[in-house]
Formats: C-alpha cells, structure tokens, sequence
C-alpha cells in the first residue's frame, strides 16, 4: 500500500497499513473467543442462570413425579431435553444483543474480517459457557432422574452434540431479531421448530442408552446435526446480522 | 486498499417511505477532509453508513480508487475506520483491553503503540479503570486512541467531536490533520465547527 510520507506529528506511525491482511482470520476469531469469554467470567450471574434452570427444572421433576425409578426413567429423556432447549433458550437472547447495542457487531463488520468467522467464534464461546456446563450436569441430571451409571457416558455425548446444534441453530435466530426489542418470544418461535430434531433425536439416544440398548445410531444422527450446522448456520448468522445492521 | 480517492454519485437511499438522501454526490482526494453539515435527521449518520457498506443505497455508488466498493466490499472495509455515535467499547473490560480487543482484529499491535495512542489522545491515567466507570468523554478518548491506531486510509467519523472539552476537540482537528499529512481522507458529519490543525477541507451540507 503506498502511504503518505508525512512524519507523524505526535508519535505515532505515519504510514497507513493494509490491517486486514496483518491479522489473521483465525487469530482473529480467536480473539473474538477470548474477549467474549473473558466478558463472560465478569458477569457470572448471567453465565449461571440457563446452568441453574437446568439443573431446577431436572431436580425437581422426581419430586413432582414419584420417587419410583422404573417411572423416573420413562420420563428422564424427555424432562433432560426439554430443559436443555429451554435453558440454550434463556441465553441466546444476550448472544449478540451487547455487541449490537455497543458498537461491536458493526465494527466486526468493517473489520475486514469475515464476519463468518468472527460470529462463529461468537457462538463457539456461547456454548463453552452455556452448552458445555449443561453437558457437564447433564449426568447429575440424569442420574438424579434415575438413569443407571453405564448410560451417563452416552447421555453425556449427547447433549455435547445437541448442545453444539442448538447454539448454531440459535445464532441464526439471535442475529433475526437483533432490532427487534423483546425479542425472546420471537426467538423462541423461529429456533424452536428447528431445534426440534435435535430434540426428538436427543431424547432418543438418553432413551436407548438408559435402556442400554445400542446408541449409536441416535448419536451420530445428532453428530449429523452438529456437522451441517457448524457448515451452514455460521453464513446465515452471518447475513442476518448484516441485514438487522443495516 | 490502496491511499486512493473517494467518489460518490448520485445516492438515494430510502428509510421506509423517508427519502433521506437525494442524490448525494461528492469527490474526495488523499489528504482531504470532508465536513459533512445537516440539521438533525438529515441523514448525516445515514451517508456514512452507507459509505461505510453498512447501507446499501437504492441509487447511486460509492467508488475507491475508480472502483465500485460493492465489488470488493470486505477488502474496502478492511481500509477504512467507522466511529459512530456511541464509541465501541465494552463497559465491563478495561480501557486498554478495549483497544487490544478491538484493534488487534484488524492489525498486529505492540504493547508500547497501544500505550503511546493512550497517552497521546490523554486517556493514558484511566486505561486501567473499568469502561463502565469511565465519563461520556473519557471514553470518546479511548475511542480516539483506537481510531488513530486504526491506520487505514479512510476515516469515516459522526460526531467524532461529541462529549469533548476544548482541548479534546482541538485533539480531534489534530488527529484528523495527521491522517489526512499521511495521504488518508476523512469524511466527518459535525454539528459544531472542528478546529482542524491542516489539510484540505471541503463542505457539503446535506437538505433535511
């Protein structure tokens, strides 16, 4: 790039530099990872409600029902998933909400970036601090729920996998509604019927899995999922971001 | 992004049934600022975003360097710095992590230069202090540092003045005036005169 050759007044460089191509695009969505996480640590409260829902809603369940185990298991598939969707839910609506309001998103924007990229790591720190604890509960959940211990490592696959499918699937939905002011309602209406797979085959890998039947087949629906939603969701992140920036 | 010159012609963009720029249209060389002027809801901020790619007008282009931005739309926006209305900056991170954050996406940035831009815009005393505690215009300052780091050719600033004693808009003319002694062009939308310290200006002052 030619550059004007006027020394810098005040100390600082006096050329102009093509930033774009100095950054890379994975160290720049590594950073974006980074400050989104280290944002997250110094608002806890908000990283523990969907966690804290989850684990509500699970526990409470054997009270409401009966303490008999053979009933527990007919419905631990379905209250673990529910809850899941519903406490991914709860947290969406902040995923891109603070970066639209403050300026961030339309800088990424203009970054030079892909903005592709940057959102995806946007929605990769969404589900280390949403998907991934819920994961890590998801055993206590079930175990409270009556599961046997040999099912918790399948369980546990599971919700990583559609833990990961609902954060993508709610990044579409989150960049939507961007302008629109309380927007959960909204959100929940459009992830939610995609959500739905996930859902359906969530449920039915815990449901083999505590009846100790074969797995795999559920989970790799799921994987499935996981895949074309790490390909696909990520660019329609991206163009509905651009069209709420507009 | 080569240091290039701007040109615009003839935009029309529509906000619902609002015709908010008429066929707006201006030319702008390395080292020259434009002033653009307009009484509220002229659409001041409007034309920067569109200049910007944020907008995309119903008529008209904007050219870089003779060429169309639309056909290299992310390569045109690696070269240039938006600052808006609000600055962009975190209230819960500090003001230095603001900048690593924001700046480091666009280039490679020591430790020393980040410094050097604190002090220089006068935001060096508070760069560790939380943003949320910061005033309106100890944060315009930060932003300011991270603009002059940008060190693209193309400054694009609403209001860059806004929430700044004297001093702070005396340093505003100053910053504008060594981008533009590197061969940059800035587009400025101000309400209140800008006391630039050099370079070209020009006017343009846009209808309601």
């Amino acid at each position: 790039m030619s550059a004007g050759s006027a020394p810098s007044v005040l100390g600082l460089p006096a050329s102009l530099e093509t930033p774009a191509a100095a950054v890379s695009a994975w160290a720049a969505a590594r950073l974006a990872l980074q400050r989104d996480l280290t944002l997250a640590f110094r608002k806890p409260a908000q990283l523990l409600q969907p966690l804290a829902f989850f684990a509500l809603v699970t526990m409470l369940f054997p009270l409401a029902i009966s303490p008999e185990l053979s009933q527990l298991r007919l419905v631990a598939p379905g209250a673990i998933w529910a809850a899941a969707l519903l406490a991914s839910l709860l947290a969406l609506e902040f995923l891109f909400r603070d970066d639209a309001q403050d300026g961030t998103l339309e800088q990424y924007a203009l970054s030079g970036q892909s903005l592709t990229t940057l959102l995806f790591a946007k929605t990769t720190a969404h589900w280390l601090l949403t998907g991934l604890p819920l994961a890590c509960m998801a055993p206590i959940a079930a175990l409270s729920l009556g599961a046997p211990a040999p099912a918790l490592g399948a369980i546990t696959a599971a919700v990583v996998l559609g833990s990961v499918t609902l954060s993508l699937v709610g990044s579409i939905g989150a960049g939507l509604t961007l302008n629109i002011k309380r927007s959960s309602a909204l959100l929940s209406l459009l992830t939610l019927p995609l959500s739905l797979p996930v859902l359906i085959f969530g449920a039915r890998a815990t449901q083999v899995a505590i009846a100790g039947g074969p797995v795999l087949a559920p989970l790799e629906l799921l994987a499935a999922l996981a895949v074309l939603g790490v390909t696909l969701a990520p660019l329609a992140a991206a163009a509905a971001v651009r069209i709420s920036l507009e | 992004m080569s240091t290039g010159s701007l040109e615009v012609e003839n935009l029309h963009l529509w906000r619902g049934e609002r015709h908010v720029l008429r066929g707006v249209g201006f030319a702008l060389a390395a080292g020259e600022c434009l002033k653009v002027t307009g009484v509220n809801g002229a659409g001041k901020t409007s034309l920067l975003r569109t200049l910007a790619g944020l907008m995309y007008p119903e008529e008209g282009e904007v050219r870089w360097c003779g060429r169309n931005v639309r056909s290299d739309l992310r390569g045109f926006q690696g070269g240039l710095a938006y600052l808006g209305h609000e600055p962009p900056l975190k209230a819960d991170l500090t003001a230095r992590e603001n900048l690593h954050y924001w700046i480091r996406n666009r280039r490679q940035l020591s430790e020393p230069l980040l410094t050097q831009a604190l002090i220089r815009v006068g935001a060096e005393p508070f760069a560790e202090r939380l943003v949320r505690t910061l005033s309106a215009g100890q944060r315009r300052r930060v932003a300011l540092a991270g603009l002059a780091l940008c060190l693209v050719p193309l400054w694009l600033l609403d209001e860059p003045a806004t929430n700044l004693d004297a001093e702070g808009q005396r340093l505003v003319g100053s910053l504008i005036a060594e981008q533009l002694a590197r061969g940059g062009l800035a587009v400025a939308a101000v309400h209140h005169e800008l006391p630039l310290a050099g370079g070209a200006v020009r006017l343009l002052e846009l209808a309601p």
